[in-house]
Formats: structure tokens, C-alpha cells, sequence
């Protein structure tokens, strides 16, 4: 079972996991948690019913991350020359209004469900109890299961974007695979490798 | 026994048929849901989550994802623009790459 999750009865997989998995997992899962930014609970003095009106951001995030986290709803890559058929004069400026609209309604309910993941990320951690060389056996229910998917999936998104990872690197001749030891990007590529066959491991375990 | 009532049917009043040529209704054009290639999710969790959130079967699911790797971008589902903002949506809660758009072709 080292480091691959397995399906449990009941619908929950479960995963050993050493002293440094757990650290990177939980390190990751909280720098995830701050890129996500805190939650829409109202400061102090603010109205509480405030916060259930307030409406998200219009423009995408700067942050090449945050962005890839939550994209346009229309255009699609490389703007409206992604889309469907021609793009007509003004269709542009259309798009843009539209992808505006969509995120004011939604990107606050999204990082919210994210951050809800990373949240369920570290807890389960935490609650590990470890055994004397600092390892543990982590099971999940099947709810935590879908949070950990999800959350897997959002770290390497996050780690894909820094390292500006892209199709050509894929396969053996994938140069971002080949770096040598000194290259400071080697550690992030580990552990994005690492994430990956984690997350293709609990994939497996829930595939209907 | 009481008497049973019958609603009298009211006259129902049509329009002209010049008033008619005034509407001009929107074209009855479906959305669609696109789902977009990225380097980095994986064939797995893609098609994993076209069987969870749309509930298509296995082949379908595969053949989909092997349409997003293979040509960049596949239509997931369509209806109407309402339905397929939900869809986006949710296609962004788990990380996928989605927009809509009308389809036109």
C-alpha cells in the first residue's frame, strides 16, 4: 500500500504514508489554503448578512495559478480566438463582459469549495495518529475521498502553472522530467510527480 | 349531489399578424460546454469526472477525454446558456478547463 492509495470497504481508500509525505502534503495543502485567500467571513464590526450579497471579483486573478484556478467562463485559451467559429467585431468586448458576470456570481462559491478541500486536506492529517518512526496509515471516507481528489488536482495545477509545465514535456523525452540535480526546479517536479501518481492511485479507487 | 362547475373557457384573443412580425425571437440556438486540454490533468481524473458529474458511461466518458487530449477540446453536454454556466462551473470546481459557447457551427 506505500505510497498508492487502495479502495477500503465502504466506498474509502486508505494510503501509508511516511514522516515527509505527511509534511509535504500538509505544507502544500496550507499554501494552497493561503494562494486560495481566507474565506468571506466578515471582519469585525462588518454586517454578517453583508457577506452573503457581497459580489466576487470581475477580472480574472494576476496570479498565473489563481488564474488556471479559475479561468474565463468564455473566450476559452488564448481568448476569443479559442472559441467556436469566427469571432465577429465587438464579439471580444462581449466575451469579456460575459466571463465578468459569470465570475462575480461565482468565483467566491468556488474558492470557497476549494479552499473547503484543502481544509479537509490538512484535518485528515492532523488526525493521523503517527506510529514511532512517523509514518501513517491515512483512510478516507468516501466524502474525503472526492475533497482529496479535488485538492490533489488543485496543488498540481498550482505546482503545473510555477513550472510552467506544457505538452512537450510530457513522455521520456520530456525535458522538465531530465533536469539535472542542481536545478532548483527538481524538488517542485519531484513532488509534483510524487502528487500526480497519488492522485492517479485514488482515481482507481473510485472509478465507477 | 352539487352541480358541477364548468369553467367557461375564455375567448382567447389572437394577435394581428402584422403585430406578429414585430417579435423578433431569439434564434432557438443551443449552448455548449467545452471542456479544453491541459498539460497537466490527468486522462484518469478527466475521464473519472465526466462518468461523476454527468453520469456518462465509461466509453463515453474515455472517447470524450481522448477527444480534449487528442484535438484540443471536446463538447461535453448542451442546453440551454443557464445549464451550461452550471456546467462550466462545476467543470471548474474540479479543476477542468471549461467555457461556453453558443453553438453555432
Amino acid at each position: 500500500m506505500a505510497g498508492h492509495f487502495e479502495a477500503t470497504p465502504g466506498g474509502g481508500a486508505a494510503v501509508a504514508l511516511d514522516e515527509v509525505e505527511i509534511s509535504i502534503l500538509r505544507s502544500l495543502a496550507v499554501q494552497l489554503l493561503e494562494l486560495i485567500g481566507p474565506g468571506d467571513q466578515p471582519a469585525d464590526g462588518e454586517d454578517p448578512l453583508a457577506a452573503l450579497f457581497a459580489e466576487g471579483p470581475s477580472k480574472p486573478p494576476t496570479d498565473p495559478a489563481l488564474a488556471r484556478l479559475f479561468p474565463d467562463a468564455y473566450g476559452g485559451p488564448g481568448g476569443p480566438e479559442g472559441s467556436t467559429g469566427a469571432v465577429k467585431p465587438g464579439e471580444e468586448e462581449e466575451l469579456r463582459e460575459r466571463s465578468a458576470e459569470f465570475r462575480r456570481f461565482t468565483e467566491m462559491d468556488l474558492r470557497s469549495g476549494k479552499r473547503d478541500d484543502a481544509l479537509a486536506v490538512v484535518r485528515t492529517l492532523d488526525a493521523l495518529s503517527p506510529v514511532a518512526d512517523g509514518g501513517a496509515v491515512l483512510t478516507l471516507t468516501g466524502d474525503e475521498c472526492l475533497s482529496w481528489l479535488r485538492s490533489l488536482n488543485d496543488l498540481r495545477l498550482t505546482i503545473g502553472t510555477r513550472l510552467e509545465v506544457s505538452d512537450e514535456d510530457q513522455g521520456e523525452e520530456g525535458s522538465l522530467y531530465r533536469l539535472p540535480d542542481t536545478d532548483p526546479r527538481k524538488p517542485m517536479v519531484m513532488a509534483y510527480l510524487w502528487l500526480g501518481a497519488l492522485q492517479e492511485s485514488l482515481v482507481e479507487t473510485l472509478m465507477p | 349531489m352539487g352541480q358541477v362547475s364548468v369553467a367557461t373557457p375564455l375567448e382567447i384573443e389572437r394577435p394581428d399578424s402584422a403585430e406578429e412580425t414585430f417579435a423578433v425571437p431569439e434564434p432557438d440556438v443551443p449552448w455548449v460546454t467545452l471542456v479544453h486540454n491541459d498539460p497537466v490533468n490527468l486522462m484518469s481524473y478527466v475521464t473519472y469526472v465526466f462518468q461523476a458529474y454527468f453520469g456518462y458511461p465509461k466509453d463515453k466518458a474515455h472517447k470524450l477525454m481522448l477527444d480534449v487530449h487528442q484535438k484540443g477540446r471536446a463538447v461535453v453536454s448542451s442546453g440551454s446558456r443557464e445549464e451550461m454556466e452550471r456546467d462550466v462551473q462545476a467543470m471548474h470546481g474540479y479543476g477542468l478547463w471549461a467555457t461556453l459557447t453558443q453553438d453555432r457551427n
